[in-house]
């Protein structure tokens, strides 16, 4: 009864039962296990307290990646944002912090949701954690939301690719800025429409955007990266409430990232073979980061 | 089209900083822990393909020392499993290989239990945290661990597959998947059986009294 394929089934059963979208991947959620709204509700609350604490250690302690390519940059810019320096207003530094902050746990092999993936990880926590605390919503509300990350989500999985080895970045980072995007909408008070506006936006702003990580690793670029990808969410959530018209449905814009992915060469898609990975300097630490597991330090 | 979970998408909770290079190599170590089925002396990682060139920038060794610990992948111990397996006096060790395997990424493991037994179970994480098993001392095997599974080792001959169901068919389990794997004919074989339910141990005891069946392990979903 509430199971949804595309964006317009999805759209269509909020109008049916007069729900917005978090309520209606609820309902699916129940219906495809048998199990209680409740359980299932506080087993995504725990997925928020996860992506929380991630924050936390990422803006607050001395992180240092497992191969030593990147950590500690999500510190660097929260004590910028502490003096009130950034260039970006606010809300934008602490949500770009709060992402980055995210990935480095992660590549620091710390505890992390992923959403949708590891690589993706800081998205949807650094736009929500940051909105929320701005506009005073609780925790209920950004459970809430993270349905509705969640049912733009399975759309994308349905239709497209969550991987990286199958469409790029744009299906890791572009997923789940359009995931975030669609969240805060519903958490900001849009309507359904609006915000498979705002993932449609957060998609087209990252279509083509290629997985080329320095030595295969989930650090460089993709830390910065999530931190883009969580403004890009910001501000098509904007977009969309401010009555902004995707133009392109959402729908459509899904497969198009989906073929746009099968048209990206392999080499840009996780292999580690092209883009910046195949710079001198990406080459020389790989070198590096290899010889080091070679002689076991 | 396939069908989703909110938590398949949400999720999982995990140590970063990949589902496959992490998570899912701490999975396969969990399920080779619970093959093993008692006190592990010594295990030896043969690495394989993507396993061996990059697993130390993506804390594979770990994740799979971890695994044998029985730690699960959101556990956060599990980069400081090297000193928790030094402290328990289990001895460890990863071995490069440049053989071809079935997957980039695959991880032979060789387990020694106090019991003076030898186990040799091969896997590979082969994408977003799933893993696939593929051999169990010498026989090919294929299974997830998603499920309630159930593995007898038996000698190969009439009547054990009949034995085995009947008494999963008369504790009410319903079987999802089974198969039965074997070296030759006559020889020792493995059965795997995967369940919608939980298999009671009693059903185990059971089993493992069935005549020809040498041993009987039970997998809860890991």
């Amino acid at each position: 009864m509430y199971q949804f394929n595309y964006g317009y089934e999805l759209l269509e059963l909020t109008k049916k039962f007069n729900k917005p979208i978090s309520e209606i991947v609820m309902l699916a959620e129940q219906e495809r296990t048998g199990e209680d709204l409740e359980v299932i509700f506080e087993k995504m609350k725990k997925n928020l307290q996860v992506m929380r604490e991630a924050i936390n250690k990422g803006l607050n302690e001395d992180i240092k990646s497992v191969s030593g390519l990147s950590g500690g940059d999500a510190k660097k810019l929260y004590a910028r944002i502490v003096i009130g320096n950034t260039l970006s207003c606010e809300t934008m530094a602490k949500a770009a912090a709060s992402a980055l902050a995210v990935t480095e746990v992660n590549a620091s092999m710390g505890r992390i949701v992923a959403a949708p993936t590891a690589g993706s990880s800081g998205v949807i926590p650094g736009a929500l954690i940051t909105v929320a605390r701005k506009f005073g919503k609780n925790e209920d509300d950004m459970t809430k939301a993270l349905f509705t990350a969640s049912g733009i989500g399975i759309i994308i999985a349905k239709n497209a690719t969550l991987a990286g080895a199958e469409g790029g970045c744009q299906a890791e980072v572009g997923s789940a800025s359009a995931m975030a995007a669609g969240a805060l909408v519903e958490l900001m008070g849009g309507t359904p429409e609006q915000c498979l506006t705002a993932a449609a936006f957060a998609i087209m702003n990252l279509l083509g955007l290629v997985c080329d990580p320095v030595a295969g690793l989930v650090e460089i670029p993709c830390e910065k990266r999530n931190a883009l990808g969580a403004l890009n969410a910001m501000i098509c959530a904007d977009f969309a409430i401010a009555g902004m018209d995707s133009v392109i449905p959402f729908d459509e814009v899904v497969e198009t990232m989906y073929r746009v992915g099968k048209a990206i060469p392999s080499a840009l898609r996780e292999t580690a073979e092209g883009g910046l990975a195949k710079t001198p300097t990406a080459m020389r630490l790989k070198k590096e980061i290899f010889e080091k597991e070679k002689r076991g330090d | 089209m396939r069908e989703f979970s909110v938590f398949d998408i949400m999720g999982p909770i995990m140590i970063g900083p990949s589902s496959s290079h992490t998570a899912g190599a701490a999975r396969l170590a969990k399920i080779a822990r619970k093959i093993a089925d008692d006190e592990i002396k010594e295990v030896e990682f043969i690495l394989y393909e993507s396993f061996a060139r990059t697993y130390k920038g993506h804390g594979t060794d770990r994740a799979l020392l971890a695994g044998i610990l029985g730690f699960d992948p959101d556990d956060e111990r599990l980069p400081r499993s090297f000193e928790i397996a030094k402290e328990l006096g289990l001895k460890f060790k990863f071995t490069e290989s440049d053989k071809e395997a079935p997957h980039p990424n695959t991880v032979r493991m060789i387990i020694k239990t106090s019991d003076g037994k030898t186990y040799d179970i091969l896997g590979c994480s082969v994408g977003g945290g799933n893993v696939l098993l593929k051999e169990i001392n010498g026989i090919e095997v294929e299974f997830t661990g998603e499920y309630e599974t159930l593995i007898t080792t038996h000698i190969d001959k009439p009547g054990i597959v009949a034995a085995v169901t009947k008494v999963l068919a008369d504790c009410n389990i319903n079987i999802a998947f089974m198969r039965v794997y074997r070296h030759a004919k006559g020889d020792k074989a493995i059965m795997v059986i995967e369940s919608d339910q939980p298999i009671p141990e009693r059903a185990k005891e059971v089993i493992k009294n069935i005549d020809g069946i040498l041993n009987a392990i039970i997998l809860n979903p890991v």
